[in-house]
């Protein structure tokens, strides 16, 4: 009972690491920066929401608030740190991303506190369901499905829409679907929306399952999403939501089995190298 | 005041020897680390302890050093085969592992990390030693810049496949550039444990290695004097930025952010700029 229960719990935190990574691996497939200031945007979409909470005082309304506001920063990040810089070594985008993070960080330290904002009123996080033994609130079963929810609807659009289509082509041979009339530039802006619309709602999730919004609260997940995506194979979608997965559940485990050797946010970077040293190139074949 | 300016110059000739031995790694040879802080802090641990279980000052630096390299060989082999991206993620995980295990460690002080380190020299003699280290590390830059596997590092960084392909044994270099840069950490890091005499593991965190490699980038990654003005320069921001102290970190994400965006070869490439300005004017 108590290993399904750490099953279970892992693999909701692995849903909420495969909303972060999904982003964090589309920028990737498509422009081969390691983005870092995506958990700047994770954060940014919790303050929209707590923000947005305690002002309406509905909890509804900081689900659009959250994935509004980081949708929107989204491609203002591309458009302004990392389009100019694509033509530049791939370690430039990289240190303008953590510079970016640091500073977005300390910017919500200054604006809002050091100690964080908690939720005025979080009736989700104290109403608990019952499921086969396993007691669950409602922002952990929220994240498990809008994880599911977000990776489906985002399969069936790679798959099934002319937009989804022009995508993957700009993924696979950016010249090649330019000369097809496909506007790369477009699919980038529309890659930063998305991706960090997930950032937002995974940032929103985690500030109501701790109820509080904090500064600091993107640093681990960003850094174990550049783990994960790396796992995942650098690009490769599906790699990255398994990646996920798997890292939720082994920290889940490794919290209660390693804790004498190693903290909790270790383990993802030792799974990292270890699997590394057997397959360089993460468990998935790496995009293109 | 003058213990104030003597702590400086230490910090600013630790930060030196630092970003130079990052430098040999990821500007001469190619091979981005967002894990220099891991070194530095295997040197502090190595060195306090032995200082601590009563080893004289100058054994415990030099065998700080040389744990640091030792591990930095085992991290530079198990990397061997991890190329760009893959590396830089790699190393910052070696960071966190490094972290993560020396919290746990009861042997190592767990949090509250090891304190009562002897303290052999006075400030001054401190403020001499680091330097003289510095300055040995600028001449063993120069130097290596100049040699035969400067060149070879130089042929690594440029395009590995095609270095590999001439006869190059890449592995090899790949692994002297991370022994020689790390073993320079961790002599660093016996400096810092002794000057401070009370290293915590947090000393050695990812903010920390990302500020050796913000000092190699803003220096110039790749030129040894560009780096030694960048390890000058972002050790002395934080003084002169004193009076906004509150936003002393907005301003450092927003500087790296700054530089990156419009002068990436740092201020060597702004020095390259100027000099190139000044001989095509006619004077």
């Amino acid at each position: 009972m108590f290993h399904l229960e750490l099953l279970v719990v892992g693999l909701i935190w692995g849903a909420m690491y495969a909303m972060m990574a999904l982003g964090l691996t589309l920028v990737y497939g498509l422009l081969r920066i390691l983005h870092v200031a995506h958990a700047g945007v994770f954060a940014l979409g919790a303050y929209a929401g707590v923000l947005t909470a305690n002002a309406t005082g509905s909890l509804w309304l900081a689900v659009p608030a959250a994935i509004g506001v980081a949708a929107a920063v989204g491609p203002l990040i591309y458009r302004f740190i990392y389009a100019p810089m694509l033509s530049r070594p791939p370690y430039v985008a990289l240190i303008a991303s953590i510079g970016l993070f640091i500073a977005m960080e300390d910017g919500f330290r200054l604006l809002f506190g050091p100690y964080g904002l908690p939720f005025d009123y979080n009736p989700w996080f104290v109403t608990t369901y019952s499921l086969g033994g396993i007691s669950l609130n409602v922002v952990q079963i929220a994240m498990a499905v809008s994880t599911l929810v977000l990776a489906g609807a985002f399969g069936v659009f790679i798959a099934a829409t002319r937009v989804g289509v022009a995508w993957r082509a700009t993924v696979s041979d950016p010249q090649m679907a330019q000369s097809f009339g496909i506007d790369p530039v477009r699919v980038r802006y529309l890659n930063f929306a998305i991706g960090s619309a997930m950032a937002g709602a995974a940032g929103l999730l985690v500030g109501l399952l701790n109820n509080l919004v904090e500064p600091g609260m993107g640093a681990v997940v960003s850094y174990k999403g550049l783990a994960i995506i790396v796992l995942g194979g650098l690009g490769n979608v599906p790699g990255a939501v398994v990646a996920s997965l798997i890292l939720g559940v082994v920290e889940s485990f490794g919290t209660v089995y390693l804790a004498a050797v190693l903290d909790r946010d270790a383990i993802a970077f030792a799974v990292l190298i270890a699997v590394l040293l057997i397959r360089p190139r993460g468990l998935f074949a790496p995009a293109r | 005041m003058e213990a104030y300016i003597l702590s400086l110059v230490v910090f600013g000739a630790l930060n030196v020897m630092l970003a130079l031995g990052l430098n040999m790694i990821s500007g001469f040879c190619g091979q981005i680390s967002l894990g220099h802080a891991a070194f530095y802090g295997t040197g502090a641990y190595a060195a306090a302890l032995l200082s601590i279980s009563g080893l004289p000052f100058a054994a415990s630096l030099a065998l700080g050093a040389l744990v640091a390299g030792a591990l930095g060989l085992v991290v530079g082999f198990a990397t061997l085969r991890v190329r760009e991206d893959f590396l830089a993620i790699t190393t910052m995980g070696v960071g966190f592992l490094f972290l993560g295990f020396v919290r746990k460690q009861e042997w190592l002080g767990g949090e509250f990390g090891v304190a009562q380190i002897p303290s052999p020299l006075s400030p001054l003699g401190f403020a001499v030693l680091a330097v003289g280290g510095a300055l040995a590390m600028v001449a063993l830059s120069l130097h290596l810049r100049r040699s035969w596997m400067g060149e070879v590092f130089r042929a690594v960084a440029a395009d590995e496949d095609a270095a590999s392909t001439l006869g190059v044994d890449t592995a090899r270099y790949k692994l002297w550039a991370f022994v020689l840069g790390t073993a320079c950490a961790g002599f660093a890091g016996g400096i810092y444990a002794h000057v401070t005499g009370l290293i915590v593991p947090d000393a050695f965190d990812f903010i920390q290695s990302v500020t050796i490699l913000a000092m190699v980038v803003v220096g110039g990654i790749g030129s040894t004097w560009g780096v030694l003005a960048g390890a000058v320069l972002l050790t002395l921001m934080p003084e002169l930025f004193r009076f906004v102290n509150d936003y002393k970190l907005l301003i450092y994400g927003a500087l790296l952010l700054a530089v990156m965006r419009w002068s990436p070869s740092g201020l060597a490439g702004l020095a390259a700029l100027v000099r190139r300005a000044l001989r095509s004017s006619p004077a």
